[in-house]
């Protein structure tokens, strides 16, 4: 497996720590006083998303982490597992719920979703940007109110529930951003 | 991992720039930054000859290096003819032996501001290629040669008289224990207490890296914040060339002067003794082995010069491109250098 030295980190860079993956966010060299160099590291781990602060000596090197991302259709649930398919090798792979996180609320059947694998195995999914998901139920809305700022919760299709202007309807296509989870506007489909 | 040698090649480019997205023939500094340098520049010129400074100009190539555990200076080779090897040659960490050599040979209060490399030095105050200022004033004690750092400070960033810290009170104010005195294992466990991220394989007894450890990770960002702080009295175990003063503890007469919690200056109380520099040169040659790096020459000119008597001074190198981008109200030095290492 190849490896970094300290020389050749840099932000973006995916190294192995204790067996995880882990995308570099920063990295800062220092040298105090007339000491040993040093980077100063900060790294999420891409399994957890939970982020490190590490220290190496100038020297050192990481392991490369076999990390890549492939593009696959999601096609059905399972109970726990959601299962996706590679487009390019058809090969299917069982996702636990914990790991899709909650990329769960914006999956159509169909739709095409990234996937990051570490050493083959999946370890994330990330749904396109922008999604468009059918109300199935929501209070009913305020006639002429076109105003934005009030919400109202508004559960779609996929079992989620989303906050939306109190002028949306069932049975009306909505827009959602799935970064931030928010409504974007209504769309015709 | 196909993109990854591209984007290696990429990140040296980046790396020292960062945000700048500009195409790298093109400066990373800005036109009006470039004439600010030259302003400070004049100013600090302004500072030396009203001072009675002479100006000097020594050799960037030399025969000598200096033998320091973490310095990697850059080499080059000097062809002697057919068939006689080459002889090597080394690019200055910084001027100081040439300009002790000078103080040797009678010079009284010089200064330089010199074009210094060292290897493998590269982030956002860091450019393997860097302007040094460096000055030496031969008679003048520590606290002489302090003042003078400190009166160069205000004139350079007009942030008033720099106040004085010593090496055990910082420590004592910031990390709660005295740096001479506790025990090695103490400094380990404090770093563990504070919940700080060790490198790994950090040697259990090598104490100097576990004080410079707490220095960068608990002291620094603190020195110099509301004025600039010189902090003085170094671990004799951190002398470097500077002279060791007899004492409970003895300590290092060296100082460092801290702007913004950046380190802008080091300054020694010369060390005089030809047979005290020859052993430490063995000792850090003896470390650079134990660490896996070569050993240095450790004879030198340097040496000769010492032995044939040099004045009692006090030197100070100053890092002129952090002092301009502290000035200049910016925060990495590739705002302030027109090329850095990835445009150079």
């Amino acid at each position: 497996m190849a490896s970094y030295n300290t020389s050749e980190f840099r932000k973006g860079l995916k190294v192995q720590i204790d067996g995880d993956p882990y995308l570099m966010l920063e990295c800062n060299f220092v040298k105090p006083g007339k000491g040993q160099a040093m980077y100063k590291c900060r790294l999420r781990n891409l399994v957890r998303n939970t982020v490190l602060d590490r220290t190496w000596k100038s020297g050192d090197s990481l392991e490369a982490a076999d990390v890549e991302e492939v593009e696959a259709q999601y096609l059905y649930r399972q109970a726990d597992t959601f299962v996706f398919m590679d487009t390019n090798t058809y090969e299917q792979y069982e996702i636990d719920k914990d790991l899709v996180d909650d990329a769960w609320k914006y999956l159509k059947e169909g739709m095409v979703c990234s996937i990051m694998l570490f050493n083959n195995q999946p370890i994330g999914i990330t749904p396109p940007n922008h999604v468009v998901l059918k109300v199935e139920y929501c209070e009913p809305g305020a006639k002429g109110n076109t105003a934005t700022n009030v919400t109202k919760p508004s559960e779609v299709e996929t079992g989620a529930t989303i906050e939306c202007p109190s002028f949306v309807d069932i049975g009306d296509m909505i827009r959602v951003d799935t970064r931030t989870g928010a409504y974007i506007e209504r769309a015709r489909e | 991992m196909s993109g990854d040698a591209e984007g290696l090649q990429r990140s040296i480019r980046e790396y020292p720039g960062e945000a700048s997205s500009q195409p790298d023939y093109l400066p990373s500094a800005t036109l009006a930054a470039v004439r600010f340098r030259a302003e400070m520049l004049r100013r600090l010129r302004t500072f030396f000859d009203e001072r009675g400074f002479l100006e000097v100009d020594t050799p960037i190539l030399s025969a000598d290096t200096l033998v320091d555990r973490h310095l990697a200076a850059f080499s080059t080779e000097l062809p002697c003819g057919p068939g006689r090897p080459p002889q090597t040659l080394w690019l200055q960490t910084s001027p100081e032996f040439h300009m002790k050599r000078l103080l040797a040979a009678g010079a009284e209060a010089i200064y330089q501001v010199a074009h210094v490399f060292r290897q493998g030095e590269i982030g956002r105050l860091h450019n393997p290629e860097f302007t040094m200022v460096e000055w030496y004033r031969a008679g003048d004690d520590p606290a002489q040669g302090m003042q003078l750092l400190s009166d160069l400070c205000e004139a350079m960033l007009r942030r008033g008289p720099a106040e004085w810290v010593s090496y055990r009170q910082a420590f004592e104010r910031h990390v709660g224990l005295d740096p001479h005195a506790a025990p090695t294992e103490a400094l380990a466990a404090r770093c563990r207490a504070l919940r700080l991220a060790v490198p790994p394989g950090f040697a259990a007894a090598d104490r100097d890296s576990w004080l410079d450890f707490l220095l960068g990770e608990c002291v620094q960002a603190h020195l110099g914040c509301d004025r600039p702080a010189i902090l003085y009295d170094y671990p004799a175990s951190q002398a470097m060339l500077a002279r060791v003063r007899d004492g409970d503890p003895p300590v290092a007469e060296r100082f460092e002067l801290y702007v913004d919690g950046v380190e802008l200056a080091n300054g020694y109380h010369e060390l005089l003794d030809a047979a005290e520099l020859r052993r430490r040169n063995g000792a850090v040659n003896a470390q650079r082995v134990a660490d896996g790096n070569a050993a240095l020459p450790e004879e030198s000119r340097l040496l000769a010069a010492m032995e044939a008597g040099l004045p009692a001074a006090v030197g100070v190198a100053l890092g002129f491109d952090r002092l301009v981008m502290l000035a200049f109200g910016a925060t990495r030095l590739a705002e302030v250098v027109a090329f850095p290492i990835g445009r150079a």
